[in-house]
């Protein structure tokens, strides 16, 4: 008796998750949940699961439910192979990353390996936010697909930007020492070199990333360089820290930033009374005159107390289930097939596409500032009762750049 | 130049007395029970996070106070119910229970706080510039800290030098088994030293919480410098761990707004090598190798004067 009842509390939960498995599809989130990258990962989890449950609502994917399985990865890469493994032995089938170049390096070539290895058991990976150049030109992969504009694309956006400020003069740039700070500050540089000669590179600085719990001493640095303008790629707590610090400091700059509307970074803005004189570039703003987007938005702060930083996130999501039915099937290779060349009416208006020959997507891509609201600009940020400001646009088109990817397909 | 010298300065000694709040504890603690402890900044975190915790119920003062005293009763039971049964197995296994220890509160902290940044606010009195020098505004906030480690500071110096127990402390410093024999509580005062030096962490853990970040993380962030600057100092010496902890801060500080590269004190890289990975070495600035500094340092030291600055027991 007691032999059999052993057998059966064996077998149960075996048997139970194996039919679990079988009606849901799970999604694993390898994203900072601890350490200096948590800030920006556990809003990510909530906006993914918030996306996991729209899609359910509608009846799932195909009918399944789609659950999304949160591991810390502590922004680590070594962590994170450690992280997919896990998640791969419980039965996920696609990943999703976004927090930090360095991890998504290790993973593409993780994911690209371990479907070598194992056919028929392929893993796709969906990159929602690490936009080092690389992971679509010399290192892409067919696993791999990308939703937010490459840094290249958004330089190239906030230089054009720039181009036409004929104030700046003096440049300043502070970037995170990894590979895509190191490309941010390549790119900045050789780009106001051939728009804006006259623009002078009064700092170029690396800081160790996530690691910085005080950026005094970078302000005060910055201060000392008499710069009018500064351009940075830092995320997490490093763009909210780095403003902060020159809240603090009353550094009254201008700043060109990919994330400077991550969590942390408009209170500091308010505080320092950079009214419109911090900009972002970005996939997508809450303040968008687009009706759909801003129901939406809407619904995500009726139960969140952050607005959604993630665009990009909800394009992923809603295509990877419009890729699931246009394959007729949640086989991982068929929904990478169904993914490529693909065109997508994006979260916030106009069309995007997935292009084949890299797996970079390209869509609208707006400048925004952040500062006092105007009559139709409804949503704040943070409770400060400023809100992002529609600068300038640019059309899906206008932000295509070549790639050097040679994909293998399998 | 004069400004950035000027504030680096201010930031400099602000980071430095922090240290050595820290450290101040985990030297006299080593000296006595001569076991280096590792969980002593997360104590450092403890004071933080229970210092948000009670400004939340009460404000900001009264967890000025609360927090550190919390800490030290914590720090106190650890030495009394914890250390003292370990010590019969000797050191390494002191060590190794300090190091567990230091892993248990950090969980424990992320159960109850979670993982991510607590909110953990600048009190409003203290929200303003407290000057402005050279259109650079300094804020009162910091002040405060400096302040703080400084009364800190001086009333330890006043304990030490001009009290019975600062005199059996000093004692115990040096000389800890002749101090027993003379039939003093060896016990209580270790356990006394304990708590006070934990309290001490704590106290750093609440004026630093606000400014900085308070997170699950912040005791491993700071934990390494704090060893490179009892090393770096002496171990057991507190004048050294004064010393110590404001060069590391004046060090760290200053590196980060120094440019200066191989490249840019001997011109650029023969041509023939400048695509080579030399050349990242070449051009690598002091302000980028600012983190490794200390424990370059760190290094330096224990080649070249392992006791420390102003140590004198060889360890």
């Amino acid at each position: 008796m007691r032999k059999t009842l052993l057998a059966a509390a064996l077998a149960l939960p075996i048997l139970g998750s194996a039919a679990a498995a079988e009606d849901t599809i799970k999604i694993g989130y390898i994203d900072p949940l601890s350490g200096g990258g948590a800030s920006v990962g556990e809003v990510g989890l909530k906006t993914f699961q918030f996306l996991a449950e729209e899609l359910n609502t509608k009846g799932g994917v195909l009918g399944k439910k789609v659950e999304i399985v949160p591991l810390d990865n502590k922004t680590n890469p070594q962590e994170s192979l450690i992280q997919a493994q896990k998640a791969i032995d419980a039965g996920v089938r696609f990943i999703t990353q976004g927090n930090g170049s360095s991890v998504a390096g290790a993973l593409s070539d993780f994911v690209t390996k371990y479907n070598e290895r194992n056919p028929g058991k392929e893993v796709l990976y969906f990159n929602y936010a690490a936009v080092d150049p690389v992971l679509t030109n010399e290192k892409c992969s067919f696993w791999h697909f990308r939703w937010d504009a490459n840094s290249d694309i958004k330089m190239e956006a906030l230089t054009n930007y720039m181009k036409s400020t004929p104030s700046i003069k003096k440049v300043y740039l502070i970037n995170q020492d990894y590979s895509f700070g190191q490309s941010v500050r390549s790119q900045a540089k050789a780009m106001l070199a051939a728009k804006r000669p006259d623009i002078q590179i009064v700092g170029d600085e690396l800081h160790p990333l996530l690691k910085i719990s005080d950026f005094a001493p970078y302000v005060a640095k910055i201060k000392a360089s008499g710069a009018d303008t500064v351009v940075t790629g830092n995320w997490g707590q490093d763009i909210a820290l780095l403003l902060k610090a020159a809240a603090d400091a009353g550094l009254k700059v201008n700043w060109y930033t990919y994330y400077a509307g991550g969590t942390g970074g408009p209170t500091a803005i308010k505080q320092a009374g950079l009214n419109h004189q911090v900009f972002q570039v970005s996939e997508g703003l809450a303040n968008l005159d687009h009706q759909p987007s801003r129901d939406f938005e809407k619904a995500f702060r009726a139960k969140y107390d952050f607005g959604m930083f993630y665009p990009r996130a909800v394009n992923q999501m809603r295509m990877f289930a419009a890729a699931a039915d246009k394959a007729k099937s949640t086989d991982p290779v068929k929904v990478a097939q169904a993914l490529e060349g693909m065109t997508f009416e994006v979260f916030d208006g106009g069309e995007g596409f997935m292009r084949k020959d890299d797996h970079q997507f390209f869509q609208p891509i707006y400048i925004s500032s952040l500062g006092e609201r105007g009559d139709n600009e409804p949503f704040d940020e943070e409770k400060t009762g400023w809100g992002w400001r529609l600068v300038a646009k640019i059309d899906t088109q206008q932000t295509v750049l070549p790639t050097t990817c040679k994909m293998e397909r399998p | 130049m004069l400004e950035l010298i000027v504030i680096s300065s201010l930031n400099g000694i602000l980071f430095g007395m922090l240290l050595f709040l820290m450290a101040s504890g985990l030297t006299v603690i080593f000296s006595m029970l001569g076991v280096l402890n590792f969980a002593h900044a997360s104590f450092y975190m403890l004071g933080a996070f229970f210092g948000f915790q009670i400004s939340r119920w009460v404000g900001f003062w009264p967890a000025l106070v609360l927090a550190p005293l919390l800490a030290g009763l914590i720090g106190i039971a650890v030495e009394r119910y914890g250390l003292r049964h370990v010590h019969k197995n000797g050191h390494v296994a002191e060590l190794l229970f300090t190091f567990g220890l230091a892993f248990a509160i950090e969980e424990v902290v992320q159960i109850i706080w979670g993982k991510s940044p607590v909110d953990f606010r600048v009190p409003a009195v203290l929200d303003f510039p407290a000057f402005t020098i050279f259109s650079t505004n300094y804020p009162a906030f910091k002040m405060f800290m400096l302040l703080v480690s400084v009364v800190i500071f001086l009333s330890l110096l006043l304990v030490l030098k001009k009290t019975r127990v600062g005199l059996i402390v000093q004692a115990a410093l040096t000389h800890p088994h002749m101090v027993a024999h003379l039939g003093h509580n060896v016990g209580r005062i270790f356990m006394l030293v304990f708590g006070v030096g934990t309290a001490l962490a704590a106290v750093a853990g609440v004026i630093a919480g606000p400014a900085l970040v308070t997170q699950s993380n912040m005791a491993a962030l700071l934990g390494p410098i704090l060893f490179v600057v009892v090393v770096v100092g002496g171990l057991g010496s507190l004048p050294g761990a004064f010393i110590a902890s404001l060069m590391i801060g004046l060090l760290q500080t200053f590196a980060v707004s120094i440019n200066t590269s191989p490249a840019s004190l001997f011109g650029p890289l023969d041509p023939a090598w400048a695509t080579t990975w030399l050349s990242d070495i070449w051009n690598v600035t002091v302000a980028q190798v600012a983190p490794v500094l200390p424990y370059l340092l760190l290094v330096l030291v224990l080649i070249f004067r392992p006791m420390g600055l102003l140590g004198t027991r060889e360890t």
